[in-house]
Protein backbone atom coordinates (compact mmCIF):
# COMPACT_ATOMS: atom_id res chain seq x y z
CA UNK A 1 0.00 0.00 0.00
CA UNK A 2 1.83 3.00 -1.10
CA UNK A 3 1.99 5.98 1.27
CA UNK A 4 0.02 8.94 -0.75
CA UNK A 5 -1.52 12.02 1.29
CA UNK A 6 -5.08 13.10 0.23
CA UNK A 7 -5.81 16.03 -1.69
CA UNK A 8 -8.08 18.52 -1.24
CA UNK A 9 -10.52 17.43 -3.51
CA UNK A 10 -10.02 13.90 -1.39
CA UNK A 11 -10.71 15.48 1.87
CA UNK A 12 -13.86 17.15 0.47
CA UNK A 13 -15.15 14.11 -1.30
CA UNK A 14 -14.52 12.30 2.07
CA UNK A 15 -16.38 15.35 4.26
CA UNK A 16 -19.45 15.38 1.69
CA UNK A 17 -19.73 11.14 2.54
CA UNK A 18 -19.88 11.79 5.63
CA UNK A 19 -22.31 14.03 5.75
CA UNK A 20 -19.72 17.00 7.71
CA UNK A 21 -19.27 20.59 6.80
CA UNK A 22 -15.53 20.55 7.83
CA UNK A 23 -12.79 19.33 9.56
CA UNK A 24 -13.49 21.16 12.51
CA UNK A 25 -16.68 20.04 13.22
CA UNK A 26 -15.33 16.95 13.69
CA UNK A 27 -13.85 18.07 16.78
CA UNK A 28 -17.14 19.72 18.38
CA UNK A 29 -16.74 16.90 21.32
CA UNK A 30 -13.41 18.51 22.69
CA UNK A 31 -13.84 21.71 25.11
CA UNK A 32 -13.53 24.96 22.76
CA UNK A 33 -11.00 25.86 25.74
CA UNK A 34 -8.78 22.89 25.24
CA UNK A 35 -8.94 23.24 21.41
CA UNK A 36 -5.66 25.01 20.32
CA UNK A 37 -6.49 28.67 18.66
CA UNK A 38 -3.24 28.86 16.97
CA UNK A 39 -0.53 26.95 15.26
CA UNK A 40 2.22 25.57 17.38
CA UNK A 41 5.38 27.62 17.69
CA UNK A 42 7.44 26.15 15.43
CA UNK A 43 10.75 27.31 13.37
CA UNK A 44 9.27 28.23 9.81
CA UNK A 45 10.39 25.01 7.46
CA UNK A 46 13.33 24.56 5.33
CA UNK A 47 14.51 23.30 1.74
CA UNK A 48 15.14 20.19 2.28
CA UNK A 49 19.03 20.67 1.11
CA UNK A 50 19.29 23.37 4.15
CA UNK A 51 17.54 21.00 6.40
CA UNK A 52 19.79 17.81 5.58
CA UNK A 53 22.79 20.48 5.96
CA UNK A 54 21.30 21.86 9.02
CA UNK A 55 21.15 18.19 10.58
CA UNK A 56 24.31 17.58 9.40
CA UNK A 57 25.96 20.03 11.50
CA UNK A 58 23.99 18.77 14.56
CA UNK A 59 24.80 14.99 14.13
CA UNK A 60 28.53 16.45 13.75
CA UNK A 61 28.44 16.80 17.42
CA UNK A 62 28.08 13.34 18.02
CA UNK A 63 31.34 11.26 18.76
CA UNK A 64 29.84 7.83 17.80
CA UNK A 65 31.45 4.64 19.51
CA UNK A 66 31.58 3.23 17.00
CA UNK A 67 33.85 4.83 14.55
CA UNK A 68 36.26 4.57 17.04
CA UNK A 69 38.35 1.97 19.44
CA UNK A 70 35.90 0.96 21.34
CA UNK A 71 36.07 -0.88 24.75
CA UNK A 72 32.84 -0.53 25.97
CA UNK A 73 30.61 -3.33 27.15
CA UNK A 74 28.08 -3.35 29.69
CA UNK A 75 25.27 -4.93 27.33
CA UNK A 76 26.09 -2.76 24.25
CA UNK A 77 28.98 -4.11 22.30
CA UNK A 78 30.98 -2.92 19.28
CA UNK A 79 30.37 -6.19 17.33
CA UNK A 80 30.44 -6.57 13.66
CA UNK A 81 27.89 -8.08 10.95
CA UNK A 82 27.71 -8.68 7.04
CA UNK A 83 26.60 -5.97 4.94
CA UNK A 84 24.37 -8.62 3.60
CA UNK A 85 22.39 -8.00 6.66
CA UNK A 86 21.81 -4.29 6.36
CA UNK A 87 21.35 -5.09 2.72
CA UNK A 88 18.19 -7.62 3.20
CA UNK A 89 16.72 -5.30 5.80
CA UNK A 90 16.70 -2.79 4.06
CA UNK A 91 13.81 -4.77 1.28
CA UNK A 92 10.67 -2.33 1.64
CA UNK A 93 8.90 -5.49 1.84
CA UNK A 94 10.48 -5.97 5.66
CA UNK A 95 11.08 -2.19 5.77
CA UNK A 96 7.73 -0.77 5.62
CA UNK A 97 5.58 -3.44 5.94
CA UNK A 98 2.86 -2.64 9.42
CA UNK A 99 2.31 -6.04 10.97
CA UNK A 100 2.13 -8.09 8.38
CA UNK A 101 1.57 -11.42 9.88
CA UNK A 102 -1.27 -12.50 8.16
CA UNK A 103 -0.43 -16.15 6.65
CA UNK A 104 -2.49 -15.04 3.45
CA UNK A 105 -0.22 -12.47 2.25
CA UNK A 106 2.77 -12.72 4.82
CA UNK A 107 4.47 -16.20 4.48
CA UNK A 108 7.80 -14.54 3.86
CA UNK A 109 7.72 -12.82 7.06
CA UNK A 110 6.04 -15.60 9.58
CA UNK A 111 8.86 -17.92 7.39
CA UNK A 112 12.07 -15.41 8.99
CA UNK A 113 10.59 -15.11 12.25
CA UNK A 114 10.22 -19.21 12.54
CA UNK A 115 13.66 -19.38 11.22
CA UNK A 116 14.55 -16.72 14.02
CA UNK A 117 12.90 -18.28 16.57
CA UNK A 118 14.42 -21.77 15.72
CA UNK A 119 17.65 -20.13 15.55
CA UNK A 120 16.98 -18.53 19.39
CA UNK A 121 16.11 -21.33 20.58
CA UNK A 122 18.64 -23.49 19.24
CA UNK A 123 21.73 -20.64 20.92
CA UNK A 124 19.73 -20.64 24.21
CA UNK A 125 19.25 -25.03 24.56
CA UNK A 126 15.49 -24.43 24.73
CA UNK A 127 12.65 -25.77 23.25
CA UNK A 128 10.82 -22.79 21.77
CA UNK A 129 11.06 -18.86 21.50
CA UNK A 130 8.81 -16.26 20.53
CA UNK A 131 8.87 -14.25 17.88
CA UNK A 132 11.38 -11.60 20.40
CA UNK A 133 10.65 -8.62 23.03
CA UNK A 134 11.13 -5.07 22.95
CA UNK A 135 15.04 -5.21 24.43
CA UNK A 136 16.58 -7.88 26.95
CA UNK A 137 15.58 -5.56 30.21
CA UNK A 138 11.68 -6.00 29.68
CA UNK A 139 12.12 -9.99 28.69
CA UNK A 140 13.84 -10.10 32.29
CA UNK A 141 11.00 -9.05 33.38
CA UNK A 142 8.74 -11.01 31.89
CA UNK A 143 9.82 -13.86 32.69
CA UNK A 144 10.30 -13.11 36.06
CA UNK A 145 6.20 -12.62 35.12
CA UNK A 146 6.19 -15.94 33.63
CA UNK A 147 7.66 -17.55 36.74
CA UNK A 148 4.88 -16.29 38.84
CA UNK A 149 2.35 -16.84 37.59
CA UNK A 150 3.37 -20.24 36.74
CA UNK A 151 3.98 -21.41 40.14
CA UNK A 152 1.46 -19.24 42.15
CA UNK A 153 4.43 -17.88 44.42
CA UNK A 154 4.98 -14.69 45.13
CA UNK A 155 9.25 -13.87 44.73
CA UNK A 156 11.76 -13.87 42.61
CA UNK A 157 15.32 -14.29 43.73
CA UNK A 158 17.47 -11.90 40.97
CA UNK A 159 21.46 -11.84 41.11
CA UNK A 160 23.20 -8.95 41.71
CA UNK A 161 25.29 -9.44 38.82
CA UNK A 162 22.41 -9.02 36.52
CA UNK A 163 22.46 -6.02 34.28
CA UNK A 164 20.94 -2.70 36.32
CA UNK A 165 18.45 -1.78 33.68
CA UNK A 166 17.41 -4.78 33.62
CA UNK A 167 16.69 -4.96 37.36
CA UNK A 168 15.51 -1.83 37.29
CA UNK A 169 12.71 -2.84 34.55
CA UNK A 170 12.29 -5.89 36.45
CA UNK A 171 11.41 -3.92 39.69
CA UNK A 172 8.97 -1.68 37.87
CA UNK A 173 7.16 -4.29 36.02
CA UNK A 174 6.64 -6.45 39.52
CA UNK A 175 6.13 -2.67 41.70
CA UNK A 176 2.02 -3.05 42.01
CA UNK A 177 2.21 -6.84 41.49
CA UNK A 178 2.36 -7.61 45.30
CA UNK A 179 5.72 -10.10 44.58
CA UNK A 180 9.27 -9.14 46.06
CA UNK A 181 12.38 -9.30 44.65
CA UNK A 182 15.26 -10.72 46.71
CA UNK A 183 18.80 -9.80 45.65
CA UNK A 184 21.28 -12.28 45.84
CA UNK A 185 24.40 -10.43 46.30
CA UNK A 186 28.03 -10.89 44.70
CA UNK A 187 30.97 -12.66 46.06
CA UNK A 188 34.13 -12.17 44.87
CA UNK A 189 32.18 -11.01 41.66
CA UNK A 190 29.80 -13.97 41.41
CA UNK A 191 26.71 -14.89 42.46
CA UNK A 192 26.48 -15.37 46.10
CA UNK A 193 22.44 -17.35 46.69
CA UNK A 194 23.12 -18.82 50.20
CA UNK A 195 19.98 -19.57 51.56
CA UNK A 196 17.73 -17.31 49.49
CA UNK A 197 15.67 -19.49 47.62
CA UNK A 198 12.77 -21.09 49.31
CA UNK A 199 9.59 -23.15 48.99
CA UNK A 200 8.18 -18.88 48.40
CA UNK A 201 10.27 -18.68 45.54
CA UNK A 202 8.71 -18.27 41.74
CA UNK A 203 12.36 -18.32 40.15
CA UNK A 204 15.92 -17.72 40.42
CA UNK A 205 17.28 -15.13 37.82
CA UNK A 206 20.66 -14.99 36.95
CA UNK A 207 22.52 -13.38 33.61
CA UNK A 208 25.49 -15.26 31.51
CA UNK A 209 28.06 -13.86 31.95
CA UNK A 210 27.03 -11.29 34.58
CA UNK A 211 27.49 -7.15 34.49
CA UNK A 212 31.31 -7.40 35.59
CA UNK A 213 31.72 -9.81 32.63
CA UNK A 214 32.53 -12.99 34.62
CA UNK A 215 31.59 -16.05 33.95
CA UNK A 216 28.39 -17.99 36.51
CA UNK A 217 28.05 -21.24 37.99
CA UNK A 218 24.64 -22.28 36.10
CA UNK A 219 24.34 -26.06 37.97
CA UNK A 220 24.08 -24.32 41.39
CA UNK A 221 20.99 -21.87 40.67
CA UNK A 222 19.37 -24.49 38.54
CA UNK A 223 19.46 -26.98 41.16
CA UNK A 224 18.34 -24.75 44.02
CA UNK A 225 15.58 -23.34 41.81
CA UNK A 226 14.31 -27.06 41.07
CA UNK A 227 15.17 -28.15 44.46
CA UNK A 228 11.81 -26.09 45.74
CA UNK A 229 9.84 -26.37 41.87
CA UNK A 230 10.91 -23.25 41.25
CA UNK A 231 11.68 -21.88 37.50
CA UNK A 232 15.76 -21.49 36.94
CA UNK A 233 15.78 -18.33 34.18
CA UNK A 234 19.28 -16.87 32.96
CA UNK A 235 19.09 -13.91 30.59
CA UNK A 236 22.24 -14.79 28.35
CA UNK A 237 24.96 -12.37 26.20
CA UNK A 238 23.80 -14.69 23.13
CA UNK A 239 27.81 -14.37 21.09
CA UNK A 240 28.75 -16.02 24.30
CA UNK A 241 26.99 -19.14 23.50
CA UNK A 242 29.12 -19.21 20.89
CA UNK A 243 31.85 -20.57 23.84
CA UNK A 244 29.80 -21.26 27.02
CA UNK A 245 27.16 -23.97 27.64
CA UNK A 246 24.00 -22.63 27.61
CA UNK A 247 21.56 -22.63 30.21
CA UNK A 248 19.38 -24.72 27.99
CA UNK A 249 22.21 -27.78 28.64
CA UNK A 250 22.16 -26.83 32.43
CA UNK A 251 18.78 -27.59 32.86
CA UNK A 252 17.53 -24.22 32.86
CA UNK A 253 13.57 -23.53 32.21
CA UNK A 254 13.65 -19.57 30.96
CA UNK A 255 16.18 -18.23 29.20
CA UNK A 256 16.23 -14.65 27.87
CA UNK A 257 18.29 -12.03 26.25
CA UNK A 258 19.31 -8.45 24.52
CA UNK A 259 19.73 -9.72 20.36
CA UNK A 260 21.82 -6.10 20.19
CA UNK A 261 25.45 -8.52 19.82
CA UNK A 262 23.86 -10.29 17.01
CA UNK A 263 23.67 -7.79 13.88
CA UNK A 264 22.37 -4.29 15.37
CA UNK A 265 23.78 -1.49 15.45
CA UNK A 266 25.29 0.10 18.94
CA UNK A 267 22.71 3.21 17.77
CA UNK A 268 21.71 5.17 20.89
CA UNK A 269 21.81 2.24 23.53
CA UNK A 270 19.23 0.88 21.28
CA UNK A 271 16.84 0.15 19.33
CA UNK A 272 17.61 -2.90 19.76
CA UNK A 273 15.18 -6.46 20.15
CA UNK A 274 14.92 -8.57 23.09
CA UNK A 275 14.44 -12.44 22.95
CA UNK A 276 12.54 -15.29 25.13
CA UNK A 277 12.84 -19.14 25.20
CA UNK A 278 11.51 -21.63 27.04
CA UNK A 279 10.95 -25.44 27.73
CA UNK A 280 7.70 -26.74 25.81
CA UNK A 281 5.90 -26.99 29.09
CA UNK A 282 5.79 -23.17 29.59
CA UNK A 283 5.09 -23.07 25.68
CA UNK A 284 1.24 -21.95 26.69
CA UNK A 285 2.64 -19.07 28.97
CA UNK A 286 5.17 -17.45 26.83
CA UNK A 287 4.74 -13.86 25.97
CA UNK A 288 4.09 -11.91 22.63
CA UNK A 289 3.84 -13.61 19.68
CA UNK A 290 4.71 -17.45 18.32
CA UNK A 291 5.07 -18.58 14.67
CA UNK A 292 4.24 -21.86 14.02
CA UNK A 293 5.05 -24.11 11.04
CA UNK A 294 1.35 -26.36 9.31
CA UNK A 295 0.33 -26.89 6.06
CA UNK A 296 -2.17 -25.47 3.55
CA UNK A 297 -5.09 -26.85 1.79
CA UNK A 298 -2.90 -28.68 -0.51
CA UNK A 299 -0.26 -29.97 1.79
CA UNK A 300 2.31 -27.01 1.23
CA UNK A 301 4.22 -26.04 4.33
CA UNK A 302 2.62 -22.90 5.32
CA UNK A 303 3.18 -20.56 8.36
CA UNK A 304 0.78 -18.97 10.94
CA UNK A 305 0.95 -17.02 13.72
CA UNK A 306 -0.21 -19.50 16.86
CA UNK A 307 -1.09 -20.29 20.58
CA UNK A 308 -2.61 -16.85 20.15
CA UNK A 309 -5.40 -17.80 22.85
CA UNK A 310 -2.23 -16.31 25.11
CA UNK A 311 -2.47 -13.04 23.78
CA UNK A 312 -4.96 -10.02 25.14
CA UNK A 313 -7.15 -9.65 21.65
CA UNK A 314 -8.42 -13.51 23.04
CA UNK A 315 -7.83 -13.52 26.93
CA UNK A 316 -8.03 -9.76 27.79
CA UNK A 317 -6.95 -9.32 31.66
CA UNK A 318 -5.87 -12.79 31.49
CA UNK A 319 -3.53 -12.81 28.81
CA UNK A 320 0.17 -13.78 29.28
CA UNK A 321 0.94 -10.35 28.98
CA UNK A 322 0.53 -6.94 27.79
CA UNK A 323 2.70 -6.90 25.40
CA UNK A 324 1.48 -5.41 22.35
CA UNK A 325 4.39 -5.06 19.59
CA UNK A 326 8.19 -5.58 18.90
CA UNK A 327 11.35 -4.60 17.07
CA UNK A 328 10.40 -6.70 14.41
CA UNK A 329 12.65 -5.35 12.40
CA UNK A 330 15.54 -5.05 14.51
CA UNK A 331 14.96 -8.82 15.23
CA UNK A 332 14.95 -9.23 11.65
CA UNK A 333 18.24 -7.97 11.38
CA UNK A 334 18.97 -10.29 14.03
CA UNK A 335 17.64 -13.45 12.11
CA UNK A 336 20.36 -12.33 9.14
CA UNK A 337 22.59 -12.44 11.18
CA UNK A 338 22.26 -15.61 12.78
CA UNK A 339 21.34 -17.17 9.70
CA UNK A 340 24.83 -15.75 8.07
CA UNK A 341 26.92 -16.28 10.63
CA UNK A 342 25.66 -19.89 11.53
CA UNK A 343 26.70 -21.99 14.09
CA UNK A 344 30.35 -22.10 13.22
CA UNK A 345 30.64 -18.31 12.50
CA UNK A 346 29.32 -17.80 16.08
CA UNK A 347 31.63 -19.46 17.80
CA UNK A 348 34.53 -17.95 15.38
CA UNK A 349 33.15 -14.74 16.69
CA UNK A 350 32.94 -16.26 20.45
CA UNK A 351 36.66 -17.16 20.11
CA UNK A 352 37.90 -13.82 18.50
CA UNK A 353 36.19 -11.65 20.83
CA UNK A 354 38.06 -13.74 23.84
CA UNK A 355 41.23 -13.53 22.24
CA UNK A 356 41.68 -9.95 21.98
CA UNK A 357 40.32 -9.51 25.75
CA UNK A 358 43.18 -12.29 26.77
CA UNK A 359 45.81 -10.02 24.43
CA UNK A 360 44.25 -6.77 26.20
CA UNK A 361 44.24 -7.55 29.47
CA UNK A 362 47.74 -9.28 29.79
CA UNK A 363 49.05 -5.87 28.23
CA UNK A 364 46.77 -3.72 30.81
CA UNK A 365 48.43 -6.13 33.95
CA UNK A 366 51.71 -6.03 33.22
CA UNK A 367 52.83 -3.09 35.08
CA UNK A 368 51.52 -2.20 38.72
CA UNK A 369 48.34 -0.05 38.24
CA UNK A 370 46.33 -2.22 36.64
CA UNK A 371 44.84 -6.03 38.19
CA UNK A 372 42.18 -8.28 37.53
CA UNK A 373 39.61 -6.83 40.31
CA UNK A 374 38.56 -10.73 40.58
CA UNK A 375 41.38 -13.09 39.82
CA UNK A 376 41.02 -16.44 39.40
CA UNK A 377 37.27 -15.86 38.07
CA UNK A 378 36.84 -16.46 34.36
CA UNK A 379 35.52 -13.89 32.51
CA UNK A 380 34.39 -14.31 28.26
CA UNK A 381 35.52 -10.89 26.75
CA UNK A 382 34.67 -8.47 29.22
CA UNK A 383 37.33 -8.26 32.25
CA UNK A 384 36.19 -6.50 35.27
CA UNK A 385 39.95 -4.42 36.14
CA UNK A 386 41.02 -2.51 39.30
CA UNK A 387 42.59 0.58 39.72
CA UNK A 388 44.59 0.44 43.18
CA UNK A 389 43.69 4.46 42.69
CA UNK A 390 40.69 3.73 43.16
CA UNK A 391 37.47 6.25 41.63
CA UNK A 392 39.92 8.96 40.72
CA UNK A 393 42.20 7.10 39.13
CA UNK A 394 39.24 5.16 37.36
CA UNK A 395 38.26 9.00 36.13
CA UNK A 396 41.66 9.77 34.64
CA UNK A 397 41.78 6.92 32.59
CA UNK A 398 38.53 7.31 31.38
CA UNK A 399 39.25 10.78 30.50
CA UNK A 400 42.91 9.98 29.01
CA UNK A 401 41.47 7.13 26.60
CA UNK A 402 38.33 9.98 25.56
CA UNK A 403 41.34 12.47 24.82
CA UNK A 404 42.98 10.00 22.94
CA UNK A 405 39.85 9.43 20.66
CA UNK A 406 38.90 5.18 22.59
CA UNK A 407 35.94 5.05 24.20
CA UNK A 408 36.24 2.61 27.20
CA UNK A 409 36.11 2.33 30.51
CA UNK A 410 32.64 1.36 32.39
CA UNK A 411 33.10 2.40 36.28
CA UNK A 412 31.33 -0.09 38.41
CA UNK A 413 30.97 2.26 41.32
CA UNK A 414 28.60 3.82 39.46
CA UNK A 415 26.30 1.08 39.25
CA UNK A 416 27.19 -0.72 42.70
CA UNK A 417 27.54 2.34 44.49
CA UNK A 418 29.35 2.32 47.94
CA UNK A 419 30.35 -1.38 47.46
CA UNK A 420 33.57 -1.38 49.29
CA UNK A 421 34.47 -4.74 46.64
CA UNK A 422 33.92 -2.21 43.66
CA UNK A 423 36.01 0.39 44.55
CA UNK A 424 38.45 1.02 41.42
CA UNK A 425 36.64 -1.57 39.52
CA UNK A 426 35.42 -0.37 35.73
CA UNK A 427 35.15 -3.44 33.15
CA UNK A 428 36.55 -3.25 29.09
CA UNK A 429 34.92 -5.32 26.72
CA UNK A 430 36.82 -6.56 23.25
CA UNK A 431 35.02 -7.73 20.37
CA UNK A 432 36.23 -9.56 16.74
CA UNK A 433 36.19 -5.61 15.83
CA UNK A 434 39.10 -4.59 18.16
CA UNK A 435 42.71 -5.08 16.02
CA UNK A 436 45.89 -5.87 18.17
CA UNK A 437 46.55 -1.94 17.11
CA UNK A 438 43.69 -0.64 19.03
CA UNK A 439 44.63 -2.59 22.31
CA UNK A 440 48.62 -1.42 21.97
CA UNK A 441 46.90 2.00 21.95
CA UNK A 442 44.73 1.86 24.97
CA UNK A 443 48.02 0.37 27.02
CA UNK A 444 49.87 2.69 25.88
CA UNK A 445 47.39 5.31 27.06
CA UNK A 446 47.05 3.30 30.39
CA UNK A 447 50.67 3.16 30.72
CA UNK A 448 51.66 6.61 30.35
CA UNK A 449 48.18 8.08 32.48
CA UNK A 450 49.50 6.03 35.49
CA UNK A 451 53.46 6.33 34.66
CA UNK A 452 52.83 10.17 35.05
CA UNK A 453 51.34 9.42 38.59
CA UNK A 454 53.49 7.38 39.93
CA UNK A 455 56.51 9.84 39.21
CA UNK A 456 54.77 11.99 41.55
CA UNK B 1 -32.92 -33.78 23.75
CA UNK B 2 -30.06 -33.24 26.76
CA UNK B 3 -30.08 -36.33 29.17
CA UNK B 4 -32.30 -35.94 31.77
CA UNK B 5 -30.34 -37.62 34.46
CA UNK B 6 -28.64 -34.29 35.59
CA UNK B 7 -28.61 -30.31 35.96
CA UNK B 8 -27.54 -27.69 34.13
CA UNK B 9 -25.80 -24.41 34.84
CA UNK B 10 -26.32 -21.13 32.83
CA UNK B 11 -22.71 -21.18 32.19
CA UNK B 12 -23.00 -24.33 30.24
CA UNK B 13 -21.76 -26.81 33.18
CA UNK B 14 -23.64 -29.72 33.77
CA UNK B 15 -23.82 -31.50 37.11
CA UNK B 16 -24.63 -35.33 37.28
CA UNK B 17 -25.25 -36.66 41.36
CA UNK B 18 -23.40 -40.40 41.90
CA UNK B 19 -23.90 -41.68 45.38
CA UNK B 20 -22.40 -38.96 47.67
CA UNK B 21 -20.50 -37.43 44.72
CA UNK B 22 -21.35 -35.50 41.91
CA UNK B 23 -19.74 -35.64 38.43
CA UNK B 24 -19.28 -32.30 36.42
CA UNK B 25 -19.12 -31.64 32.79
CA UNK B 26 -19.65 -29.17 29.96
CA UNK B 27 -22.43 -29.57 27.29
CA UNK B 28 -22.54 -30.25 23.62
CA UNK B 29 -23.56 -26.53 23.36
CA UNK B 30 -20.58 -25.30 25.38
CA UNK B 31 -18.11 -27.35 22.97
CA UNK B 32 -20.22 -26.53 19.39
CA UNK B 33 -19.60 -22.76 20.49
CA UNK B 34 -15.79 -23.13 21.23
CA UNK B 35 -15.27 -25.42 17.88
CA UNK B 36 -11.75 -27.15 17.62
CA UNK B 37 -10.57 -27.83 20.96
CA UNK B 38 -6.78 -27.43 22.12
CA UNK B 39 -6.61 -27.26 25.53
CA UNK B 40 -7.78 -28.34 28.65
CA UNK B 41 -6.59 -26.94 32.57
CA UNK B 42 -8.22 -28.56 35.11
CA UNK B 43 -7.81 -28.77 38.88
CA UNK B 44 -5.30 -31.03 41.10
CA UNK B 45 -7.26 -33.30 43.14
CA UNK B 46 -8.33 -31.79 46.64
CA UNK B 47 -8.82 -28.52 45.88
CA UNK B 48 -11.79 -27.08 47.54
CA UNK B 49 -14.21 -24.68 45.37
CA UNK B 50 -17.54 -22.61 45.72
CA UNK B 51 -20.27 -22.78 44.05
CA UNK B 52 -19.66 -20.59 40.70
CA UNK B 53 -15.85 -20.55 41.48
CA UNK B 54 -13.72 -20.92 38.51
CA UNK B 55 -12.01 -23.99 38.37
CA UNK B 56 -9.90 -24.58 35.23
CA UNK B 57 -9.99 -23.26 31.46
CA UNK B 58 -11.01 -24.67 28.52
CA UNK B 59 -9.21 -23.78 25.08
CA UNK B 60 -10.02 -23.44 21.52
CA UNK B 61 -8.61 -22.39 18.54
CA UNK B 62 -10.41 -19.14 19.25
CA UNK B 63 -11.02 -18.51 22.36
CA UNK B 64 -10.58 -19.18 25.90
CA UNK B 65 -13.50 -20.03 28.38
CA UNK B 66 -13.46 -20.38 31.80
CA UNK B 67 -14.87 -23.50 33.88
CA UNK B 68 -17.25 -22.62 36.80
CA UNK B 69 -18.20 -25.21 39.62
CA UNK B 70 -22.28 -25.93 39.47
CA UNK B 71 -22.22 -26.12 42.99
CA UNK B 72 -19.25 -26.20 45.89
CA UNK B 73 -17.39 -29.10 47.10
CA UNK B 74 -14.05 -31.45 46.98
CA UNK B 75 -12.15 -32.39 44.05
CA UNK B 76 -11.94 -36.09 44.95
CA UNK B 77 -11.36 -36.93 40.91
CA UNK B 78 -10.49 -35.55 37.59
CA UNK B 79 -10.30 -36.65 33.98
CA UNK B 80 -6.66 -36.59 33.40
CA UNK B 81 -6.22 -38.35 30.88
CA UNK B 82 -8.46 -35.19 28.77
CA UNK B 83 -4.77 -33.54 29.46
CA UNK B 84 -3.23 -35.63 26.28
CA UNK B 85 -6.35 -36.50 24.36
CA UNK B 86 -9.44 -34.23 24.65
CA UNK B 87 -11.22 -36.33 21.52
CA UNK B 88 -13.59 -37.83 24.52
CA UNK B 89 -14.49 -34.02 25.65
CA UNK B 90 -14.95 -33.03 21.55
CA UNK B 91 -17.40 -35.62 20.67
CA UNK B 92 -18.39 -37.22 23.79
CA UNK B 93 -19.01 -34.22 26.41
CA UNK B 94 -21.64 -36.23 28.56
CA UNK B 95 -20.05 -39.18 29.01
CA UNK B 96 -16.41 -39.80 28.52
CA UNK B 97 -15.77 -36.26 28.34
CA UNK B 98 -16.31 -35.60 31.83
CA UNK B 99 -14.39 -32.96 33.85
CA UNK B 100 -14.71 -33.59 37.38
CA UNK B 101 -15.69 -35.68 40.09
CA UNK B 102 -16.71 -33.30 43.46
CA UNK B 103 -17.74 -33.74 46.94
CA UNK B 104 -20.01 -31.14 47.38
CA UNK B 105 -20.52 -29.56 50.31
CA UNK B 106 -24.77 -28.82 50.03
CA UNK B 107 -25.64 -31.16 46.95
CA UNK B 108 -29.29 -30.93 47.73
CA UNK B 109 -29.76 -27.27 47.75
CA UNK B 110 -26.96 -26.29 45.11
CA UNK B 111 -28.11 -29.23 42.68
CA UNK B 112 -31.73 -27.69 43.51
CA UNK B 113 -30.66 -24.40 42.15
CA UNK B 114 -30.17 -25.65 39.11
CA UNK B 115 -31.54 -26.19 35.52
CA UNK B 116 -33.35 -29.25 34.79
CA UNK B 117 -32.98 -30.75 31.14
CA UNK B 118 -36.24 -29.17 29.98
CA UNK B 119 -35.28 -25.69 31.36
CA UNK B 120 -31.71 -25.64 29.96
CA UNK B 121 -33.18 -26.06 26.41
CA UNK B 122 -35.35 -23.23 26.70
CA UNK B 123 -32.06 -21.32 27.72
CA UNK B 124 -29.80 -22.34 25.10
CA UNK B 125 -33.10 -22.39 22.34
CA UNK B 126 -33.49 -18.57 23.84
CA UNK B 127 -29.21 -17.69 23.83
CA UNK B 128 -28.85 -18.71 19.91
Amino acid sequence: MPYVQNTDADRRAMLAEIGVRAMDDLFEPIPAALRLREPLPLDPGMTETDLIAHLGRIGSWNRPAGGRPCFLGGGVYDHDWPSLVDHLQGRSEFLTAYTPYQPECSQGTLQWIFEFQSMIAEICGMDNANASMYDGASACAEAALLALAATGRKKVVVSAGLHPHSMAVIRTYLEHQGSAIVEAPLRDGVTDWGDLVDAGTAAVLVQQPNFLGLVEDLDAPAAAAHAVEALAVASIYPVAMGLLRSPGAAGFDVVVGDGQSLGVPMGLGGPSFGFFASRDKFVRRLPGRLVGASVDRRGRRAYTLTFQTREQHIRREKATSNICTNNALIALRGCLHMAALGPQGLEEVACLSRQRALEMTAQLTAGDAIQEAFPGQPWFNEVPLRLSGGEIAVLKLKTALAKAGIAGVLPMSRFYPGDPAMKGVFTLACTERTTPESIRQLASVAADTFRMEMAL
Amino acid sequence: MRPNDRKYADSHEWAKQEGDLVLIGITDFAVEQLGELVFLDLPAVGRKLAKGESFGEVESVKAVSDLYAPLGGEVVAVNAPLADELDPLQNDPFAGGWLLKIRPTDASAELGALHDAESYEKQVAAAH
